[in-house]
């Protein structure tokens, strides 16, 4: 059901670019305007998010330790997975955005008869979540060469090792299509597994299907319909030289794409896909496990209310005494 | 009572969902997964509001009118207070990473303690009542509004959590549910809604020192009945001191360790080891608790439990502090003693007077764990250890959560343990150090009213220990932990019958050769030693 609803939005933002293009003819919005609006909100909001994040105090230091500790000499440290250092922290903080480790150590289990709990390793998460993001990500950076003339060379780098494979007019570039099935996966994982289909909201299939159809569009111009990159080129750099104009005959596909693209940047920092910052800031990797080393300070620690010794043995200093227990006050 | 189920049945675990969905499934709190609520008595003596008579069962709690905006203004605050619960509230993204991994869940197939789903008991609200999305879009935003039915449903899950964080490992981004569990439960007790087996503890500890509520002649005469065994199985008579101004060392440890077996035999240990090294050390009765029931119920309450040490440390005039075997009271310690009640800057850097070993990792703290003290005799081979004597024992270790995912003490007991044993075999490597499971109840809800929710918690850890009864024969489950020590002895009861349980020093006691000891016949539990049966 949310993901029925899910798709429905996205279809919904679909037919609006349509419409408002090829119907309503409003170019100009849907080439310049929205994309403007949408930098703005995803700038301002992804800001403050991080900084309302940022400005909340971290009152306790509370690593969750994932192996030995800093204690005798001879002991051997998991410096990454239990640092003690800011290094350790930097190490295990990289290997965390980079290499999702800790999803790398995923496990499943399974009850058998006896009864007998076995566990396994999983790596299918790790593995489609990687893709997708590192696909992602090369995605995005080869769009740079939209915003940029002369292209700098490491863009045209970039897509040359993504065009490795060398087939097809125009070549095939793996990470769009890494992109579509990754997302694909963790789509199909959310609704065949079913302790992920139960704890699953709108907010999660949304931004898959929007992600999934931004892929699609995009696939759609670069493979199957014919899109006049030259214009398309002259809009996305009119935008980022603050000069934009709509140039004629783009295709109303390109503006589907633009739009979906545009919803997804507004949407990112009212939602979960906010991790991207959020990760940096987890107080349970980000910091080290040193607090018995250095004293960690609470901006907010109080003092509270106790119960004093004095008050104790004015309590039991009689039973204190039969006991032989020496006390304060005789 | 509610009557716990036999363990063929309860390890019939159904895992399929419910056909509705979560929020329209309301908690069902069933008997024997529930603790009996906080007593007023308790509450008053910790000064804690709404302390009244109720019951759990009864469709009225006796909240106050206003509880939803107590609440609420609850989670304001403590948004502004704490980075990870506001972080913690906004990135989940529902992988689904952490969804088997709690015990809970493995043990009792409930959907809601997926930690996840847990997580998103109170995500929800906070969706609803402060996230502009929640507000407008409701439901859509996985949103809901705080009623009744959710309150309760609150009650009966974040007392389904013993704080382990385990799923912590596992999350990409280090969502750690105990600390959503502590943020839920300190909103909890905004109402007085604790349950009895956490608040009596802590009321205990906060006027008599520890959980228990050993005054101090008895826990004087507790030790006394320790000694006298002692004596029975060494002829060595040992005396320790309490209270004592001017002592280098003061000794703080649970005092479950002072009341029940096995944890008495764990600490007849320590004495014996004192003794053995000479150890200028003094017992207190103030702060007779390594412990702290504070730790489950609020901040606040955690640091006020957490104080005696240190004031009792500088009331003294020790030079530092050794704690005992103790989970989460090493997680209190590592993680928040020094940043609640420090500097301990009336205290020296902990050295050991042994082996003059300075532990330089706590030279803030001030506050040594007794394992990483004994390890270092050990390598400094300052104990004189006879392994032969515990050949009886095909041992195991389970990593207590605390110590392990929230200090990572994984190596000192294993040392110790390969130094004093000669048969010892690991769990499944899953289920052990960071991944290793919870006993089953933890966090202070080891009551006896909960025991089928205890039972089911238990299964995976327990299940685990079937695992290397069957292929190697292991009969002894070791830990650093009081609350294992009681809780395992009755899991392992339920689902390995015939396996026991010992804390660490309990080992190193047997295996070490005492100046001036007796020929000794039996372990400290009056069993025979290897070749000695008969004898006694």
């Amino acid at each position: 059901m949310n993901a029925i609803i899910s798709l429905i939005a996205v279809v919904g933002l679909v037919l609006i670019a349509f419409i408002g293009v090829n119907v309503a003819n409003l170019h100009f919005i849907f080439g310049i305007i929205v994309p403007y609006v949408a930098i703005v909100i995803f700038l301002i909001g992804v800001i403050s998010r991080v900084m309302k994040w940022g400005r909340t105090p971290v009152p306790f230091r509370i690593p969750t330790t994932c192996g030995q500790q800093q204690s005798l000499p001879w002991i051997k440290q998991s410096k990454l997975d239990n640092p003690s250092t800011t290094s350790g922290v930097v190490g295990r903080m990289l290997l965390e955005v980079f290499l999702f480790r800790s999803l790398f150590s995923n496990t499943k289990f399974e009850l058998r008869e006896g009864p007998k709990v076995a566990y396994g390793s999983t790596k299918w998460l790790w593995l489609g979540g990687l893709a997708f993001h590192w696909s992602f990500l090369v995605v995005l950076i080869r769009h740079l060469r939209l915003f940029a003339e002369p292209v700098p060379a490491f863009l045209m780098g970039v897509e040359a090792l993504d065009g490795f494979l060398q087939v097809g007019i125009p070549g095939v570039l793996i990470s769009g299509i890494v992109l579509l099935l990754a997302v694909t996966y963790l789509f199909l994982r959310r609704v065949f597994i079913p302790q992920v289909r139960y704890i699953s909201l709108v907010a999660d299939y949304f931004p898959l299907f929007l992600i999934m159809s931004v892929a699609i569009t995009g696939i759609l111009m670069r493979y199957f319909l014919r899109v006049d990159l030259v214009s398309i080129k002259a809009l996305t750099i009119g935008i980022v030289s603050f000069n934009a104009k709509v140039p004629e005959g783009i295709s109303v596909v390109f503006y589907i794409h633009l739009f979906l693209v545009s919803t997804l940047f507004a949407y990112i920092p009212y939602s979960k896909i906010m991790h991207l910052g959020g990760v940096f800031l987890s107080p349970t990797r980000n910091l080290a496990n040193n607090s018995r080393m250095v004293r960690h300070i609470n901006p907010w620690n109080y003092p509270v209310e106790l119960h004093t010794y004095a008050e104790y043995e004015d309590e039991f200093r009689d039973k204190m005494k039969d006991a032989g227990i020496p006390v304060d006050k005789e | 009572m509610a009557k716990t189920p036999k363990p063929d049945e309860l390890s019939k675990i159904d895992y399929k969902q419910p056909e509705t969905s979560w929020m329209d499934t309301p908690a069902e709190l069933k008997e024997g997964n529930w603790c009996y609520g906080a007593k007023p008595k308790n509450l008053e003596t910790l000064h804690f509001p709404n302390p009244r008579e109720w019951r759990v069962q009864d469709e009225d709690w006796k909240l106050p009118d206003n509880w939803q905006e107590i609440i609420l203004q609850g989670m304001k605050e403590r948004l502004d207070k704490y980075r990870s619960f506001k972080v913690f509230m906004d990135i989940c993204v529902r992988c689904g990473a952490c969804a088997d991994k709690c015990h809970f869940f493995i043990g009792s197939g409930d959907p809601k303690n997926m930690p996840v789903l847990r997580a998103e008991l109170l995500r929800s609200v906070y969706r609803g009542n402060f996230t502009a999305a929640g507000k407008i879009l409701g439901k859509l935003a996985g949103a809901r509004p705080l009623t009744l039915a959710v309150l309760k449903e609150w009650w009966y899950y974040f007392f389904q959590c013993t704080e382990c964080r385990r799923c912590s490992v596992f999350c990409p981004y280090g969502i750690d549910t105990a600390e959503i569990t502590m943020m839920a439960r300190e909103l909890l007790n905004l109402l007085g809604l604790n349950i009895d087996w956490i608040a009596g503890p802590a009321a205990n500890c906060y006027m008599k020192g520890n959980h228990l509520g050993l005054e101090p002649h008895t826990i004087v005469g507790n030790l006394e009945y320790m000694l006298d065994d002692i004596e029975t199985v060494t002829g060595i008579k040992i005396t320790p001191t309490f209270n004592r101004k001017g002592a280098e060392i003061l000794f703080v440890t649970p005092s479950g360790d002072l009341f029940a077996d096995p944890g008495t035999y764990t600490c007849m240990g320590y004495l014996m080891l004192f003794h053995e090294l000479g150890l200028d050390y003094t017992w207190s009765t103030y702060a007779s608790e390594g412990g702290n029931f504070g730790f489950f119920t609020s901040n606040e309450l955690a640091k006020r439990l957490n104080s005696k040490i240190y004031n009792e440390a500088r009331r003294l005039g020790v030079k530092w502090i050794l704690g005992g075997e103790c989970g989460h009271m090493w997680r209190v310690l590592n993680q928040y003693m020094d940043t609640w009640n420090g500097p301990a800057d009336f205290l020296e850097v902990p050295k050991s007077p042994i082996t003059g070993t300075v532990f330089e990792n706590t030279r803030s703290t001030k506050m040594v764990h007794i394992a990483e003290f004994t390890a270092d005799l050990i390598k400094n081979k300052k104990l004189k250890l006879d392994p032969k004597r515990n050949d009886n024992l095909k041992v195991t270790f389970h990593d207590s959560c605390n110590t392990s995912r929230g200090m990572g003490l994984l190596e000192e007991p294993r040392y110790i343990i390969n130094n004093v044993c000669n048969n010892f075999y690991e769990m499944d490597e899953l289920t052990i150090r960071e991944k290793t499971f919870c006993c089953g109840s933890g966090s202070g809800l080891n009551a006896g009213e909960n025991m089928e929710i205890r039972m089911r918690g238990g299964f995976p850890r327990a299940n685990a220990v079937k695992d290397v009864v069957e292929k190697y024969g292991v009969n002894m489950v070791a830990n650093v932990c009081a609350i294992d020590r009681a809780v395992l002895t009755a899991s392992l009861d339920y689902w390995v019958p015939g396996t026991k349980v010992t804390g660490v020093h309990e080992l190193v006691a047997n295996a070490m050769i005492m100046k001036g000891e007796k020929e000794r016949t039996t372990n400290l539990r009056g069993d025979p030693l290897p070749g000695m049966e008969g004898q006694e």
